[in-house]
């Protein structure tokens, strides 16, 4: 599913490299977790993996699309192969949650009936069906990571990247987020989760893979949150 | 086709949700077109009276009464063979006389006093009209000239001359400064369209980011602000039109009586122009429109 090798990316202006020369594999189907502290270069990580930027050395394939070579006009096509969730989760505060699903639909020019019939099921997923027509402001975090979940799930992607999804959550929505992200997990999309949860990336036992300071330092199958 | 139809309602939320800063852009759409098109018209008006002046303008030579019908018909003969006149007219002695007693036939006095001369004191003339106005200059020159000057009097020319260039001049000051007036309109036009098309831009930049991250395609994303700047265009074009046929209307009489009522109907001229007109003006619209918006999209939605 992803494959990274010899990557290394570093932005010119604040002369830090991001990257440095790392190198890991993905499967099909797995969960994996990345941890790190802070400017370890996970978020440069997530950003290549969904195409946001190109890598400055090295080469790195996500679901058989190069993403150093990949054209403008692709990334469309790229993107509605994977979903992404972030740590704010970035939804409309004027939509409710069922319209937040809609609307990506919409922009990527799905039909009314296929919007009708998916956005309910789509919900139900994400166990959101009786909250479906509220606002963000009047979800709770957990609840509106868990519309941007729904939302990176319109295009039934086989990868789902989730950078940060828990860094806003208390521990008990943090710990349903997981769950959630598990349970897509075994429908069979392989899930990258960036995570500074010490006791969730422990508490999961699926495979860990450490940063510090653009480098790759543990890459474990069953692994801990060590630094 | 769903596409389509939901970039134009994207298209028409962003117009209606900053309601007021659409009417404001609208309003200078409207501006601009109303500007254009009163100099267009204004040209149009300049150019149908260079014509007119024209098509009156001739030049006529008047022979001496002494030259012989002989002479006269071979200076005739030589003026019809140049090859920028277009007619030649010649007006005998008695011909120029019974013009003569008819323009003053309510003046007594004139009548008596030409009753008591033995002979008709009037010349024979030649009235030429060239083919185009510029080669008058010519014609007076050839025909002023020593070899004619044993028959011709008086070469007549002068007068009209500077009627006309007074008026081509105003022609010509028209349309540069109506290029200057319509082109620094445009220029606004498009500046405003453009911050209009930028905020629009910078108000969705949530929406924009999610649909990147969804995997919009660049036509669901810049479509509806390339679209906003059509409607400014579309609607512009379309308040413009309908405020300028109650204008045209006011107007009619006064162009009329300025043309001394010779058959120049403006607002006939625009219903049997309509569709050119209208489709100008909306596609004038639509370019300034789409350049603006094109031109905002293109530096705000790049990434």
């Amino acid at each position: 599913m992803i494959e990274v090798s010899g990557v290394s990316k570093d932005y010119a202006k604040q002369k830090v490299v991001a990257l440095d020369d790392i190198s890991f594999t993905v499967n099909d189907g797995e969960f994996v977790t990345i941890v790190g502290q802070s400017g370890a270069g996970k978020s440069t990580l997530v950003r290549l993996l969904i195409a946001e930027e190109k890598p400055d050395k090295g080469r790195i394939v996500v679901n058989n699309w190069d993403v150093g070579l990949i054209k403008k006009k692709h990334i469309p096509m790229f993107r509605r192969q994977i979903g992404v969730v972030f740590q704010d989760f970035k939804l409309l505060e004027k939509k409710t949650a069922a319209e937040n699903v809609s609307f990506a639909m919409e922009v990527c020019g799905r039909s009314r009936r296929e919007i009708r019939e998916q956005v309910p099921k789509i919900l139900d997923i994400v166990n959101l069906s009786k909250r479906a027509d509220l606002f963000p402001h009047q979800l709770s975090g957990g609840e509106k990571q868990r519309v941007a979940i729904a939302r990176a799930l319109i295009h039934k992607p086989k990868l789902l990247v989730a950078d940060e999804p828990t860094g806003n959550l208390d521990s008990l929505n943090a710990w349903e987020i997981v769950q959630l992200l598990l349970k897509i997990n075994e429908l069979g999309t392989t899930v990258v989760m960036v995570s500074h949860n010490r006791e969730i990336v422990n508490a999961i036992k699926r495979r860990v893979i450490t940063m510090d300071e653009g480098k790759i330092v543990r890459n474990q199958d069953s692994g801990k949150y060590i630094l | 086709m769903p596409g389509f139809l939901r970039v134009l309602k994207f298209g028409a939320e962003n117009f209606w949700r900053n309601i007021w800063l659409s009417v404001a852009t609208t309003l200078i759409m409207v501006v601009t077109l109303f500007i254009i098109t009163t100099i267009v018209i204004l040209n149009l008006l300049a150019n149908v009276a260079v014509d007119q002046v024209q098509k009156k303008v001739d030049l006529t030579v008047y022979f001496k009464t002494t030259a012989q019908e002989d002479r006269i018909l071979e200076v005739r003969s030589q003026v019809q063979n140049l090859n920028n006149v277009e007619t030649v007219r010649f007006v005998s002695k008695d011909d120029a006389l019974a013009q003569f007693k008819k323009a003053h036939q309510d003046d007594e006095l004139i009548l008596k006093s030409l009753e008591e001369l033995d002979e008709n004191p009037l010349e024979a003339s030649l009235v030429v009209k060239a083919i185009r106005t510029e080669d008058y200059e010519g014609i007076s020159d050839f025909l002023s000239s020593d070899r004619f000057s044993d028959v011709i009097g008086k070469v007549d020319f002068q007068e009209n001359k500077d009627v006309i260039d007074r008026l081509v001049r105003i022609a010509n000051t028209i349309r540069k400064g109506g290029l200057a007036v319509g082109g620094a309109f445009v220029v606004i036009a498009i500046l405003v369209v453009f911050n209009t098309v930028r905020l629009a831009i910078y108000t969705h930049k949530e929406e924009i980011g999610i649909m990147k991250l969804v995997g919009a395609t660049n036509w669901f994303i810049r479509g509806p602000f390339l679209l906003e700047g059509v409607f400014y265009g579309i609607i512009g074009a379309a308040i413009t039109l309908a405020m300028l046929y109650p204008i045209l209307n006011a107007a009619n009489p006064k162009i009329t009586a300025f043309f001394d009522g010779q058959s120049f109907d403006m607002v006939q001229f625009f219903s049997q122009n309509l569709l050119w007109i209208a489709g100008g003006m909306v596609a004038l619209g639509i370019l300034l429109g789409i350049i603006s918006s094109s031109i905002a999209v293109g530096r705000y939605l790049r990434k």
